[in-house]
């Protein structure tokens, strides 16, 4: 007889399906409370691609060349606002649970590591989901952008699964560094990544060089099929981009898992 | 099959030659440490002896280098294990802007069959706090709440590293309490201090750990007389040098005219200085506090090859 069946249960209890499904239930809400309640975080990163739409395509409306730029930027800034999410949410979140010792103490409790991630991707899918939905509202309502219903679907669809390599991104971001570092890490690879794929302004207007260089980037890859959906461009060669999406995933899931591993 | 259930006494949790390094610097060289059920066990050292990492390494956090390492039997690094213990570590923010009761609320949704919020909340002292935000909270009352997901999930052993760093005296007592009151219950602790008074007055083994090495184990009076028992202090114009020669004498310091003499064998030594200084005076005679223990066991250990210090 020992102490725990003399307590009434035995010494390792399983955890019932209902209880796992609460645990990943109360992870994922408590993340978006943890969130919700950093309005200095959450606010400009929700309403900076709306608020950059409504200045570059709404009061400057117009073409670039072939491109209707409410239209382009719908998509594009459409591309610019999941990924904020995915790096900051993964990346700056990871590092700063990371420095705080939130991480190593969720690692000695007996949570499924999964539930830390699975939560981290629902907030930063979430939180994608709200930029898309208010540059949708910008887009349809301010910028006589026209689509029809079963292609916006596909967009927001696109957009939340591009999320994905963006989060492996930011996953592997966070464990390289610790705190504020990753801060600086992430502004560093954002903002010129966004500029160098044409989130903000077309391909075109940038030097050869810097056009032929735009394979190297997710969001580039992502910003194709986004503008292919909404009929920007034509002839997207939609496997490519989705291999090469996926294959970025797979990179950066490994670097980060070998470096959470390593340690 | 488990071993704890047939023989109580046996341990539930155990270190065997375990080793640890970070690059250059060894924590643990070749640790052996037994937990036995129900038992307060204190790992006492100073900072950087390795208990930190003795600790790690129990909870799961990394493996080791070398040797076992087991908690009931099995990896503490498996979760089925996992839910068995509680762990209050050294450095561990919660969430800023999460309120108490909802951060008690998560952690105990990680265990199969959990403490209830409330009575983990009342436990811990810091019920009337669930309504507050991590961020609002004093030191003292963030340890707590700490301490409170350590213990929300009704664990049968808890590892509670360093509790005490920089609380009050009356938040350090206080936390004591709840300590003694939990290990009535049947609940096995394991904790490490660098506070001689918080092992003094909580366990009932120390296992006193520098440079990731087991020094002594004891019961807190049986490290007392380990290092050898007691301190004659008198006024006497005796040779510091000749006294220093007397078997068992373990040291003497003159300080103007007192005399303070560390040995093995109080009565012996009062006779001899007395029949060498009849007109000795003022003399005293106390046994070694723990803190006199410590210093003089982490003494004789530096005598051997040092290691690096770990963090």
């Amino acid at each position: 007889m020992n102490t725990a069946a003399a307590l009434g249960r035995p010494a390792s209890l399983p955890m019932s399906a209902a209880a796992t499904l609460r645990l990943y239930a109360l992870e994922c809400g408590y993340e978006v409370l943890k969130m919700a309640r950093m309005p200095a975080f959450v606010v400009p990163t929700l309403a900076f691609p709306v608020v950059f739409y409504l200045m570059f395509a709404v009061m400057i409306p117009g073409q670039w060349g072939s491109f209707q730029k409410a239209a382009y930027l719908f998509a594009t800034y459409g591309v610019f606002g999941i990924i904020g999410p995915a790096l900051f949410g993964f990346g700056v979140g990871l590092a700063m649970e990371r420095e705080s010792g939130l991480l190593e103490l969720k690692r000695v409790s007996p949570m499924p590591i999964a539930a830390y991630f699975v939560a981290k991707i629902v907030m930063s899918l979430l939180s994608g989901l709200c930029v898309v939905l208010l540059l949708s509202a910008a887009a349809f309502g301010l910028g006589g952008v026209s689509m029809a219903f079963g292609d916006w679907l596909l967009l927001v669809g696109a957009l939340l699964l591009g999320a994905l390599p963006f989060c492996a991104l930011g996953l592997f971001i966070g464990s390289l560094v610790k705190g504020q570092a990753a801060v600086a890490i992430v502004n560093l690879v954002y903002l010129p990544m966004s500029v160098l794929s044409g989130l903000w302004v077309p391909m075109f207007a940038f030097p050869a060089i810097v056009q032929k260089l735009a394979v190297i980037w997710p969001a580039w890859h992502l910003a194709q099929l986004a503008l292919g959906i909404n009929g920007q461009i034509e002839g997207v060669n939609v496997l490519l981009h989705v291999a090469v999406l996926l294959g970025f995933t797979v990179f950066f899931l490994s670097l980060a898992a070998l470096r959470l591993r390593g340690r | 099959m488990r071993s704890d259930a047939i023989h109580p006494s046996a341990p539930i949790a155990r270190l065997s030659a375990a080793h640890k390094r970070y690059g250059a610097i060894t924590a643990l060289a070749g640790i052996d440490l037994d937990i036995r059920r129900g038992e307060l066990l204190a790992l006492l050292g100073p900072n950087g002896a390795g208990k930190s990492t003795a600790l790690g390494l129990l909870t799961g956090r990394f493996g080791a280098d070398a040797g076992t390492v087991s908690v009931f039997g099995a990896d503490p690094r498996d979760a089925a294990t996992r839910r068995r213990f509680g762990v209050m570590q050294q450095e561990a923010k919660l969430p800023e802007t999460m309120k108490v009761r909802e951060l008690v609320n998560l952690f105990a949704s990680y265990y199969p069959a959990p403490r209830g919020v409330d009575e983990t909340l009342s436990l811990a002292g810091i019920g009337d706090l669930a309504q507050r935000r991590y961020a609002a909270l004093s030191g003292g009352q963030q340890r707590r709440v700490q301490f409170a997901v350590a213990i929300c999930g009704a664990p049968e052993l808890l590892f509670v590293d360093e509790p005490t760093t920089g609380l009050d005296v009356d938040a350090r007592r206080g936390f004591w309490q709840v300590l003694r009151g939990l290990r009535e219950q049947g609940l096995s602790i394991v904790l490490t201090t660098h506070y001689l008074e918080e092992a003094d007055a909580l366990a009932e083994r120390v296992v006193l750990i520098d440079h990731g090495r087991v020094l002594a184990e004891d019961t807190p009076a049986g490290i007392k007389a380990r290092a050898s028992g007691s301190r004659i202090r008198c006024s006497s114009a005796l040779d510091v040098a000749s006294i220093a020669r007397w078997a068992g004498v373990h040291s003497v310091q003159r300080d103007g005219s007192r005399l303070s003499i560390r040995g093995a064998d109080s009565d012996a030594l009062v006779r001899q200085l007395l029949a060498a200084d009849p007109s000795l005076s003022g003399l005293e005679v106390s046994a070694l506090s723990l803190e006199d223990a410590f210093i003089e066991l982490t003494r004789s250990a530096d005598t051997a090859t040092p290691i690096g210090e770990a963090a």
